[in-house]
């Protein structure tokens, strides 16, 4: 067992691998949270266009030559004007709500990518906030991380019952005369949140599935909300561990390594599923 | 002062205040028109505590738009709803219980927790349930006899035991008013007729139900008020009276079946005939 041990605590010595596994673990828990309601709601798409759009606020912020710790403000501010954007456009119905998403995500994207070109040396600090960073988290990082993510979980813990009642009967939510709207755009706000905080671990182009495909896992092993909720935060966090080792061990990219366990759940739980279906 | 404030942020509903005296639910020369097309034309009916009124008429003929304007989810392009004397959007007494085929059956919940849903307005914001809404659902439950099946995914319940589920919610909200949209439809003999005793049993307790339906014979039999309906209101009152072949042309035009035998009038079938109807 020795080596086995090793293995897992060997990295531990460097303190970014420390503050690496800190931010997998909290951005699985808290992503898997939010993405519950995005995958009962079928807003897979909301929230890949959303993290692609985040990608002109963090540039402008990043040409401002700013630290770290405003690029966080930079996408944060981003994140909250572009989904209540999309959240207003969708209501305005001259276009199909997915059509008028994918013309906002293309657009802010190309943006993004065309601010981000105007400086000479862009390929690194691009492919950082593509594809994520996250051996580059810093001490406040983590805090910011932290405040954020704790506060994410406790609005969704809070409010549980109106956000079920909300994704499960939009009507019963009107004739029970909750502020629908209001739970709408909290929801926008809370997913827009999500995005900025796992920024930095893996990226917008690899956001969605930190988002999706933990909860999407969990809604095959349970027909539970609170119980998915619970397995989805477990395999999110627990695909960043252990992605956060294999990109250590076999040197690939931690976000791709820490999304590609989070798939390898999926298949899991979906063949689980398909043969216990076979054999009953 | 604070509360006041709150209220006006609609993010606590101020609540309407039932007017003694006044019928429980009145229409006055409703209509609505959404992108320039009529969907409900000069409607005026009134309902009184404890009727059951069967809401019938062909496809796209306003019955679910009609629901959805007493409700208080469209509001009316012009006239006036009244429920117990005041408009429907403060009222959290008017139970929606939606199409079979709206609802999405793999959704993770328990039919103990779509029914706690119905409480949810009672509760008001940062309260969970407590033992007394707990005694609320099960009550419900044990009134349309699903309590066996409280705790069952509600993807696992058949038919008739998903309307009663729903039923079951609309009593946990402690509803006045239910307004049912195609309750029966898909739904076998048995089914239907255990819908009906809770539907007696509800009637008997004061509770007013209006249902959508396309089956003229069971709102025939099982009706002392029947609504014809097709955009404009062709017709209210006993079912003897209203689906006369006048009136059953005027709503359906050449899309129903007429057979005269002797003094009865059957109505074999209309062109509906599939569960998602508009």
């Amino acid at each position: 067992m020795i080596p086995l041990v090793d293995l897992l605590l060997d990295p531990l010595n460097y303190p970014f691998m420390v503050r690496g596994l800190l931010a997998t673990l909290m951005v699985g828990v808290v992503c898997a949270t939010v993405g519950t309601y995005m995958v009962l709601r079928g807003m897979a798409f909301f929230g890949d266009a959303l993290s692609h759009a985040i990608l002109p606020g963090v540039a402008l912020g990043y040409l401002a030559g700013g630290s770290r710790g405003s690029l966080f403000w930079w996408g944060m501010g981003t994140a909250i004007l572009t989904s209540m954007g999309i959240g207003a456009l969708s209501k305005g119905a001259r276009v199909k709500e997915d059509t008028a998403i994918g013309i906002i995500f293309a657009g802010m994207f190309a943006l993004g990518i065309a601010l981000i070109s105007t400086v000479r040396s862009y390929t690194v600090d691009l492919a950082h906030f593509l594809f994520g960073d996250v051996l580059g988290v810093s001490g406040s990082d983590l805090v910011r991380m932290g405040i954020f993510g704790g506060l994410i979980v406790i609005a969704v813990l809070v409010f549980y019952k109106e956000f079920l009642v909300l994704s499960f009967d939009p009507t019963l939510a009107s004739t029970l005369r909750l502020p629908v709207r209001f739970f709408e755009y909290a929801l926008y706000l809370l997913i827009a949140i999500a995005i900025v905080v796992s920024l930095q671990t893996v990226g917008v182009a690899l956001m969605v599935a930190m988002l999706i495909t933990p909860a999407a896992s969990a809604s095959l092993l349970t027909r539970r909300l609170p119980v998915m909720m619970s397995l989805a935060a477990a395999i999110g966090a627990l695909s960043g561990a252990i992605g956060l080792y294999l990109s250590y061990y076999i040197n690939i990219a931690s976000g791709a390594a820490i999304v590609l366990t989070c798939t390898a759940f999926f298949a899991l739980a979906w063949l689980g599923r398909t043969i216990q279906r076979a054999i009953v | 002062m604070i509360a006041k404030r709150l209220h006006k942020t609609g993010l606590i509903p101020q609540h309407a205040v039932h007017q003694p005296g006044s019928p429980l639910l009145e229409l006055c020369a409703v209509s609505l028109r959404y992108n320039g097309r009529v969907a409900l034309e000069a409607v005026s009916f009134q309902v009184n505590n404890g009727q059951r009124v069967a809401v019938v008429g062909p496809n796209g003929a306003g019955k679910s738009t009609l629901f959805k304007v007493i409700a208080g989810l469209l509001p009316a392009t012009s006239g006036e709803v009244k429920v117990s004397g005041a408009g429907p959007g403060g009222h959290i007494c008017i139970a929606y219980v939606p199409q079979r085929s709206q609802v999405d059956w793999e959704f993770p919940v328990v039919v103990n927790d779509v029914v706690m849903m119905g409480r949810i307005g009672k509760l008001g914001l940062l309260r969970w349930p407590r033992a007394r809404d707990w005694d609320y659902v099960h009550h419900a439950l044990e009134v349309v006899g699903l309590s066996h099946l409280a705790n069952r995914q509600i993807g696992e319940l058949s038919g008739g035991e998903q309307q009663r589920m729903f039923i079951a919610r609309a009593l946990a909200q402690e509803a006045e008013l239910m307004l049912m949209d195609e309750p029966l439809t898909g739904l076998d003999l048995p089914s239907q007729e255990g819908i009906f005793e809770i539907l007696d049993g509800l009637g008997q307790q004061g509770v007013t139900v209006l249902i959508a339906m396309h089956d003229l014979k069971l709102a025939t039999d099982r009706f002392e008020q029947v609504m014809l309906l097709n955009r404009r209101l062709i017709g209210y009152g006993k079912p003897t009276d209203i689906f006369t072949p006048e009136r059953l042309v005027a709503a359906y035009g050449g899309h129903l079946h007429l057979v005269g035998a002797g003094d009865e009038l059957l109505a074999l079938s209309d062109t509906c005939c599939d569960e998602a109807t508009g």
